[in-house]
């Protein structure tokens, strides 16, 4: 990258990820209300502000760790806010701006206390940049726990079938995992002297190995219940359908990853002899979650549950990259986080934006008799490339990052490795299948009698008009697929696409962080 | 006995008192016949005023000193709880301003402060007589506030049991104190803790222990000596409620600890998990355990939302016994920012409440659609309550995060690390019902017939300070915790 003059301005950029989110938090509340368009302009803007700064800081940024900002926050607790970031952290940070530019994208229709809904969506968007750039365990917890009532309201107000149900249940289960890491953390803050919540000082702490081995899985599994980890992952497709479609991108798409990142930054790095101690337990059941997610998936008859188990399957390879112990695994889960943000965000938009806003049913035998090739071709072509993604073909960006989890598993937990091959196949199986019936069933075929009226659910049900004009499923003319929807759709073929033809650009961030001392517990503790 | 220098010592108190008796007489005979708000708002001026010049002499002209053996102390620490109170106290009656309850301007606002000199007595004495008396001027005061609602049969219930209950836990503690001076011949908590510390826990001991701890609890209603508090906020007049759950419940933990700590330094014991140690710390221990749990469970089932605070104001006494239980400077450090921001934020609930109830009480269904009557109430509501429940960035967060690492830090590590995993989960319970309220208040729409709400510019400005502080002290503990640690000194770290 060479000695930048300006490396150190570009790299407080960063930090204004964080900040230039909730001030957009703050102008929109200042809004009028009912002003829809302009909340959605500040949004954007405030969103591509992130992204901007995201792309620059990741430009500038150094090989290895770097602080960003660091000022005492509570003396006498040793507590600092303290930002800094390595390879890792700006794969995320990256995904986040990525993500939150392309769900305003697709949120462009939200016309319902719309500048409350952005405002909830940045406080969220905020929450997650400041959890990926805190090196401060207290900040990081802060931010973390930041992130849970905007998701709460977003899926409450804005949602639909059981949302009140699906935000309870989502916020709850947060709680617990957050209240879990708590637990966790005072603990590991009072064994290691009680002095500081620095995450690079308490790594090179060496944690009795009868502390790690209880507090590892507490950790790990607080944040891993976010991660959408297998038997806590319920959760998950029930938030995931009950969100708006916005929501839902940034919970698959982002909020997940909190999960799975606080598992490796927090847990793995501070505890790293408990990691070893339940390497089998963590690996058996990241793979139940790739094989049982995806044979649920396969079975499901709302389109966008299957989605939901599909994430669930998809977050096990990252678990499962977690728990191999090496450094292609690793950085095969970090790739991982990346991939499934992007493709996840491209599935649920078209799932929740580009059809169901149109079809108002998510039902697949539904939507087999309603002709939606023909209708939505932009939808159905851009879930065919989104599901091709998502199966992990060559050229996308699944496949490189479930290969390497998969060669990392091979060599440290074969037996595992073959078990999560059969997740794969399933994988494609469930895929195609969903795309099938969405978008190419035979229309005069059987299965395709169009009786929507009794699962019509959510917002409007069906408008008469389309009820009516159903000559096998012919004729039906829904709203035609938007500029926004298309420019977000098109960001995300290009970044996973982009990403599955030359790995490299990511991996060259987050090989090198491995190497940092950050990791040199984990390393002492068989990292290989 | 040297009465200038007692004066010096007393005189904030002093000065609230007369102030207090400047509200009564002015209200009786200059105000008389004037509209009840303007009968409010005269006194509230001269009772702010009254707080304002304590404060003042506080914080400009308070040298610290003792008389007379420890009835009255003055000491850095103390002046920092001292002026919390008089800022909570000062806020319930802001809060007040716009109330109808009552017609009797100056008795209630000449109630409150009275209540307020009790507190600052409780934060200011070493003696157990002391103590004693200012508990009780501070009871009866609230006694008499907690029925002062005298067209709502519920405010005369609440107070009856407020008043039945605590005369019981008096006498209690009255029992109790004087066993401590039967077996140590003072009444000094400096001469008491010197005594107990040379003799072995025994059955006289435990006994006036226990009767101690019934009688504090009854106080910070605690488990199983909360069963009044439910009935007397419901019932009693909400700025009423909220100074018993605010400024009260501040004045005794912060005494309550002072007795544990210095008093029965020598009698700690130990609460460690399968360790434990008679004296006083297993017990306590207990009694956090016992209000966590039941606290937060009960309040799960309530519709009425003052019969939610007070659950939840059972739940949080049991928090805030963890600062007292970690039995060091960083305990009460924490323990007095923990009350603190609990007390701001509680008397904001209750604000948001008192704006919002008809007859005397508001049950959740009031709450729908509040973001539509009222935008600032939804917003003040969501901050108090997601503070309550412990959500950052908010004061409520810090003070729980606080109190959890004081108490697992606490004298022998991780010892208590039992009771701080009850308290972290019993707080991910209490997450399901602030939601409740803040889902009808945020989430659903108003009912069709319901108007836009008037709220009055006092309690507006009332609201919009407390919210503001709520967030303040949560992004910055320092500015609390800064006083709070070079008052006791800066030995924590």
């Amino acid at each position: 990258m060479g000695n930048w003059q300006s490396a150190i301005g570009n790299l407080l950029m960063l930090s204004w990820t964080i900040y230039l989110s909730f001030l957009g938090v703050l102008v929109l509340l200042l809004l009028p209300p009912g002003d829809a368009r302009s909340a959605r302009g500040v949004a954007l803007f405030s969103a591509l502000g992130g992204l901007l700064c995201a792309i620059a800081g990741t430009l500038a940024a150094p090989a290895g760790l770097f602080t960003i900002t660091k000022v005492p926050w509570v003396k006498s607790l040793g507590i600092e806010y303290f930002l800094a970031t390595d390879g890792i952290s700006l794969v995320l940070v990256l995904l986040t701006g990525l993500a939150s530019v392309t769900g305003i994208l697709f949120s462009w229709n939200i016309e319902h206390r719309a500048k409350e809904f952005f405002a909830l969506y940045l406080a969220l968007i905020g929450g997650v940049y400041g959890v990926f750039l805190s090196f401060d365990l207290f900040t990081l917890f802060v931010f973390y726990e930041l992130a849970i009532i905007p998701k709460y309201f977003l899926i409450a107000v804005w949602g639909s079938t059981r949302k009140e149900y699906g935000a309870m249940k989502l916020a709850l289960y947060s709680f617990v995992g957050s209240a879990m890491v708590l637990i966790g953390l005072v603990a590991a803050f009072v064994v290691a002297g009680g002095h500081s919540f620095n995450l690079v000082e308490l790594a090179k702490f060496p944690f009795p190995e009868t502390f790690q081995k209880w507090a590892f899985p507490l950790v790990f599994v607080g944040f891993a219940i976010l991660a959408g980890m297998w038997p806590f992952h319920t959760w998950a497709p029930t938030g995931h359908v009950a969100a708006p479609t916005a929501a839902s991108m940034l919970l698959a798409g982002v909020v997940m990853k909190l999960g799975a990142y606080g598992a490796l930054r927090v847990a793995m790095t501070l505890f790293p002899l408990g990691l070893v101690a339940w390497q089998h337990e963590l690996a058996l059941l990241a793979v139940i979650g790739i094989v049982g997610g995806a044979m649920v998936a396969l079975t499901q008859k709302d389109f966008k549950f299957v989605i939901g188990y599909s994430s669930v399957s998809h977050m096990g390879f990252v678990l499962l990259g977690l728990a191999t112990l090496n450094t292609i695994g690793l950085s095969g889960a970090v790739l991982q986080m990346f991939s499934h943000g992007i493709i996840a965000g491209l599935l649920f938009g078209v799932v929740g934006r580009m059809v169901y806003d149109r079809t108002h049913t998510r039902e697949l035998t539904v939507l087999e008799g309603m002709g939606l090739l023909k209708a939505l071709p932009f939808a159905a072509v851009t879930f065919a490339i989104a599901a091709v993604a998502s199966m992990g073909l060559p050229g996308f960006s699944g496949f490189i990052a479930e290969l390497q989890v998969l060669v990392g598993a091979w060599q440290s937990l074969p037996g595992f490795a073959v078990a999560s091959g059969v997740g794969i196949v399933i994988g494609v199986a469930y895929t195609l299948r969903a795309l099938q019936k969405a978008f190419f069933a035979d229309e005069g075929g059987p299965g395709s009698t169009p009786a929507p009226t009794g699962h019509s659910e959510g917002a409007g049900g069906i408008a008469p008009s389309q009820a009516c004009s159903n000559d096998s499923g012919r004729g039906h003319t829904f709203e035609p697929i938007t500029i926004p929807e298309r420019l977000g759709a098109a960001v995300l073929i290009f970044t996973t696409l982009l990403l599955g033809l030359y790995p490299k650009l990511l991996l060259d961030l987050i090989v090198p962080s491995l190497e940092t001392p950050l990791f040199d517990a984990l390393r002492k503790g068989g990292l290989q | 006995m040297d009465y200038l220098a007692l004066l010096k010592l007393a005189a904030p108190e002093t000065l609230v008192v007369v102030a207090a008796l400047a509200v009564l007489a002015i209200d009786l005979l200059v105000m008389r016949g004037e509209p009840a708000r303007n009968r409010m708002l005269v006194a509230f001026l001269f009772a702010g005023l009254g707080f304002f010049a304590a404060g003042f002499y506080m914080v400009e002209a308070g040298a610290p000193g003792r008389i007379a053996d420890g009835m009255l102390v003055v000491e850095p620490i103390g002046r920092v709880v001292k002026l919390v109170l008089l800022a909570l106290s000062l806020l319930t009656l802001a809060l007040s301003l716009d109330s109808d309850f009552t017609d009797h301007a100056g008795e209630f606002t000449a109630l409150v402060m009275l209540a307020t000199v009790g507190m600052m007595f409780m934060v200011g004495s070493e003696n157990l007589l002391m103590i004693f008396v200012s508990l009780e001027l501070t009871s009866l005061s609230l006694y008499a506030l907690a029925a002062f609602n005298k067209r709502n049969p519920r405010s005369a219930e609440a107070a009856l049991k407020y008043f039945l209950f605590g005369g019981m836990a008096a006498a209690f503690l009255l029992f109790g104190l004087s066993l401590i001076y039967g077996i140590t011949g003072s009444i000094s908590l400096p001469a008491i803790a010197k005594a107990l510390h040379a003799r072995a826990f025994d059955p006289v001991m435990a006994v006036a222990l226990v009767l101690i701890i019934i009688g504090f609890g009854f106080k910070v209603a605690a488990v199983p000596f909360h069963l009044w508090a439910p009935d007397a906020y419901q019932g009693a007049p909400t700025p009423a409620a909220a100074l018993i759950a605010s400024g009260s419940k501040v004045a005794s933990f912060f005494l309550f600890a002072k007795l544990l700590m210095t008093g029965f330094a020598g009698a700690a014991g130990s609460g460690a998990w399968r360790a434990a140690v008679p004296g006083w710390m297993p017990l306590v221990c207990v009694v956090a355990l016992l209000s966590m749990i039941l606290g937060n469970l009960a309040a799960i089932a309530q519709t009425s939302v003052k019969r939610l605070l007070a659950w939840s104001a059972v739940a949080h006494a049991g928090y805030a016994l963890l600062g007292i239980l970690a039995d060091n400077d960083r305990g009460v450090s924490s323990l007095i920012y923990y009350v603190a921001t609990y007390g701001l934020t509680v008397i904001g609930a209750f604000g948001v409440v008192s704006a919002i109830e008809r007859d005397g009480d508001a049950t959740l269904a009031d709450f729908a659609g509040l973001w539509q009557r009222s935008p600032l109430l939804a917003v003040c509501m969501l901050i108090f309550l997601l503070s309550l429940a412990g959500i950052p960035p908010l004061a409520g967060f810090f003070g729980k995060f606080y109190v959890f690492v004081a108490a697992a830090g606490g004298a022998k590590q991780l010892g208590l690390l039992w009771l701080v995993i009850a308290a972290i989960a019993m707080s991910a319970v209490s997450l399901y019902y602030y939601l409740l309220v803040l889902k009808q208040a945020l989430v659903g729409e108003a009912p069709a017939d319901t108007p836009a709400m008037n709220v009055p510019l006092a309690t507006r400005l009332a609201l919009i300070a407390i919210a503001i502080g709520v967030v303040l002290l949560g992004c910055a503990p320092d500015l609390l915790l800064g006083p709070i640690g070079s008052a006791l000194g800066g030995a924590q770290h």
